[in-house]
């Protein structure tokens, strides 16, 4: 069986849909009998499905309306050369 | 005074291809809908890293004024998004030179390893962590935690978490190889996953403590 530290390099893999089968029994096996590792994993995903979840920030107006300023003038120096 | 640059209200699918095309072509109103459409994931790639207000408005302005200059040479060989990713993660990292000297943000330095053990804190979670705290609260721990890591896990997180793109995108965007991808994504994964259990773990109860 693999040990801990072995399981936890492949972590990533273990987390990835798209892993191949072989692979993803292989680390399983350790999950199924580890139940530190089964935290981690647990755990783990949680942290990304909170990341995930997170909406990006409205950005300031103020700041949007600088930037289509800086576009706006970009834009017309273009037309005139 | 009011720019007359601003996106047409949208009126269909988003097609990046065609915009793209359209925009080279000359087309202002193609790029305006480009920036509308990323401006907020760039703002957030330019606040995550250098987590700074100015620098990322900073990161926002140049990254769409350098694509619209550059846009003639965008080759079309990556999606329009990883290149401006691309950009805007430059513009970012050089903001950080900045600020902090070379010290922190240099990409290709090699990474430890892990040898050491780490004493890890191995708790289950609260059920909803979510439904404990208010949206504000739970961004301010999220924010808190992403900043507390090197930025060269911290850019990899952003990059392929929380905007998530592959893992061979980012390392095109940071111009790393994939591996190094794949070991600071795993390093951040877990530091993020370390800091939050902290916060997040259920009380009055450590089911593994006598393990």
């Amino acid at each position: 069986m693999l040990t801990c530290k072995q399981f936890l390099q492949e972590l990533n893999d273990y987390l990835d849909p798209n892993v191949d089968a072989d692979m993803k029994r292989h680390l399983e096996s350790h999950v199924t009998q580890c139940p530190n590792c089964f935290v981690i994993v647990d755990t783990t995903m949680k942290t990304l499905q909170v990341y995930k979840g997170v909406e990006p920030q409205t950005i300031p107006e103020d700041v949007k309306m600088r930037l289509w300023k800086a576009l706006d003038r970009k834009m017309a120096d273009r037309k005139q050369s | 005074m009011t720019p007359t640059t601003q996106p047409a209200p949208s009126t269909g699918a988003f097609d990046e291809a065609a915009l793209v095309a359209r925009a080279q072509a000359g087309d202002q109103g193609a790029f305006t809908t480009l920036v509308d459409h990323y401006q907020r994931k760039i703002y957030r790639i330019g606040k995550n890293i250098t987590q700074n207000n100015e620098d990322a408005e900073d990161v926002l302005q140049e990254t769409f004024l350098k694509a619209y200059e550059h846009l003639g040479g965008f080759q079309g060989n990556s999606k329009f998004y990883t290149w401006i990713v691309r950009i805007a993660v430059n513009e970012a990292l050089m903001k950080l030179r900045k600020r902090k000297g070379d010290r922190f943000v240099s990409l290709d330095e090699p990474i430890e390893t892990g040898e050491e053990e780490v004493k890890r804190e191995i708790a289950v979670w609260d059920d909803n962590p979510e439904q404990r705290y208010s949206r504000e609260e739970m961004q301010r721990i999220l924010d808190e935690a992403v900043d507390d890591l090197k930025p060269d896990f911290r850019t990899v997180f952003v990059l392929r978490d929380i905007e998530e793109l592959s893992t061979e995108e980012t390392a095109e965007g940071l111009g790393i190889s994939v591996p190094a991808v794949k070991s600071r994504l795993l390093r951040a994964r877990l530091a993020l996953r370390e800091k939050l259990t902290r916060q997040f773990k259920r009380k009055g109860e450590d089911v593994f403590a006598n393990l």
